[in-house]
């Protein structure tokens, strides 16, 4: 399945790039390692055909990047887009980042990326190789030892509770739209709310802790897409660097990082995937994605395009502050 | 800690055309409220953003109030209404974090409600007071 769609793309994206219909194209290629599969952007078809990689570790969100690419390159930008990507893609096309007619999205199907740290953990040794089988991953290990993993054990978070598996955005398909998850993404959050609240503070006290205020969750979210950011203001009051145990910084800054993407958030999990510190950082996210389902009416962020994202909007009667959804 | 010395800060953000209103005239009205609680005028609840409040905390306040023109009273027509949204997901945030959600409230309090001003912030010190100081979310360097 997974070769079929890579085969399928990469032929389909150097045709493309043949014809001149598009320039570039925005998608993976592997990194170092077989599992640290990295966005790139190819200007040749010869290096498509032999580089582009479409498998269970092609993760990273690629609709982020057309904001710069799309003002760069000459011609019409090529892009995979994956479907929670296609959501991230109609975001930014909402908020008018870059011109739809400057872009030709490939949708590619998905049926779950891989979280590399559970991966690592899983193996318990340096990875070597990784061939990809249907179902598993076949890992060679350093020591020489190969390792049978099934998929379901090491897939991402956010793909076992995914929103969605219908592409919300291409101007063509690369093979089958994917059944959808159906494990409730909200789980988490619920849970974390029937605690009490010392319990709560703990939690977080512990997980936001160990940032090191590395700003990569800040510039991997395709919400977070502000040239000027409020944290690169050196007058805003917010240390740049990483805070002392003691101090409140870490917990204000990512109250006003899931706030400022607050009814724009699309769910990618982006944010938790880079974080070199595992914090589940999109469980702040998905607060927010909640409280607004459940105060103001269901809202999709990026699942259609020009729709008025919550914060900018208001009913006469809304729910008062504090009194948890009540009016 | 002893409770009979302690006293909380309190500040209060009141809208320019309702709220800081209502203060004065509670005042003209010689109707007391504790003096822990420090005002500052923005033109509009709209206007208080979620960095203020907790950078109000940060520095040390033990409790936020934001006081606004009554919705449908806003003197900029909408403005209370965005507020309230997004005072609404702030506070819903600060409570799923941990921090007492009894630390921060929005009032509506309109220039004629100069007893309700007085009253509101009786109520609101005496609340906080009863959490003692806030720990949760102070910023140790700031009490150097």
């Amino acid at each position: 399945m997974q070769k079929i769609t890579e085969d399928l793309a990469r032929r389909r994206a150097a045709e493309l790039m043949r014809a001149g219909e598009i320039s570039c194209l925005l998608g993976w290629k592997k990194g170092e390692f077989d599992y640290d599969v990295e966005p790139t952007v190819f200007y040749t078809p010869e290096e498509v055909e032999r580089e582009l990689v479409c498998n269970v570790f092609s993760a990273a969100n690629l609709s982020k990047y057309l904001i710069s690419l799309t003002r760069k390159a000459e011609g019409r930008v090529g892009i995979l887009l994956k479907p929670c990507d296609s959501f991230s893609f109609n975001q930014l096309l909402t908020e008018h980042r870059f011109d739809r007619e400057r872009v030709y999205a490939l949708g590619l199907p998905c049926e779950g990326t891989v979280d590399t740290f559970l991966l690592k953990e899983r193996v318990g040794e340096g990875i070597y190789s990784i061939k990809i089988k249907d179902g598993a991953l076949e890992v060679e290990t350093l020591s020489g030892e190969v390792k049978e993993i099934p998929l379901s054990e090491v897939y991402a978070e956010r793909c076992l509770v995914c929103k969605s598996r219908r592409p919300v955005a291409y101007d063509e398909m690369l093979g089958e739209v994917t059944p959808d998850a159906d494990e409730d993404r909200f789980a988490q959050v619920e849970k974390l709310e029937s605690m009490t609240a010392e319990e709560r503070y703990a939690f977080w006290q512990g997980e936001l802790s160990r940032c090191i205020r590395c700003n990569a969750c800040r510039n991997v979210c395709p919400a977070c897409s502000c040239e000027r950011c409020v944290f690169d203001n050196p007058t805003s009051g917010v240390e740049t660097k990483a805070p002392s145990e003691d101090s409140f910084e870490e917990k204000m800054f990512h109250i006003i990082r899931a706030f400022h993407v607050a009814g724009r958030c699309t769910d990618c999990g982006e944010c938790s995937r880079v974080c070199p510190e595992r914090i589940p950082l999109h469980l702040l996210n998905r607060k927010f994605i909640k409280d607004i389902n459940s105060f103001y009416g269901d809202y999709t962020a990026g699942a259609e395009v020009g729709s008025r994202a919550p914060l900018v909007s208001y009913t006469k009667d809304d729910p008062e502050p504090g009194q948890g959804g009540q009016k | 800690m002893q409770m009979t010395d302690y006293k909380p800060k309190i500040v209060a953000f009141c809208c320019n055309w309702c709220s800081y209103a209502g203060a004065d005239l509670a005042g003209n009205n010689r109707l007391s409220y504790p003096a822990e609680v420090k005002i500052i005028r923005v033109p509009c609840s709209c206007r208080v953003n979620p960095t203020f409040i907790l950078r109000a905390f940060q520095r040390g306040a033990d409790g936020v109030i934001i006081c606004g023109c009554h919705p449908g009273d806003c003197h900029y027509t909408s403005g209370n209404y965005f507020a309230r949204r997004r005072m609404a997901l702030l506070f819903s945030m600060l409570d799923y974090l941990g921090i007492e959600r009894e630390r921060t409230r929005v009032e509506w309090v309109s220039a004629a409600e100069g007893a309700k001003f007085a009253a509101t912030m009786n109520d609101f010190v005496s609340t906080v007071a009863a959490l003692g100081e806030n720990r949760r979310l102070e910023d140790l360097r700031c009490k150097k």
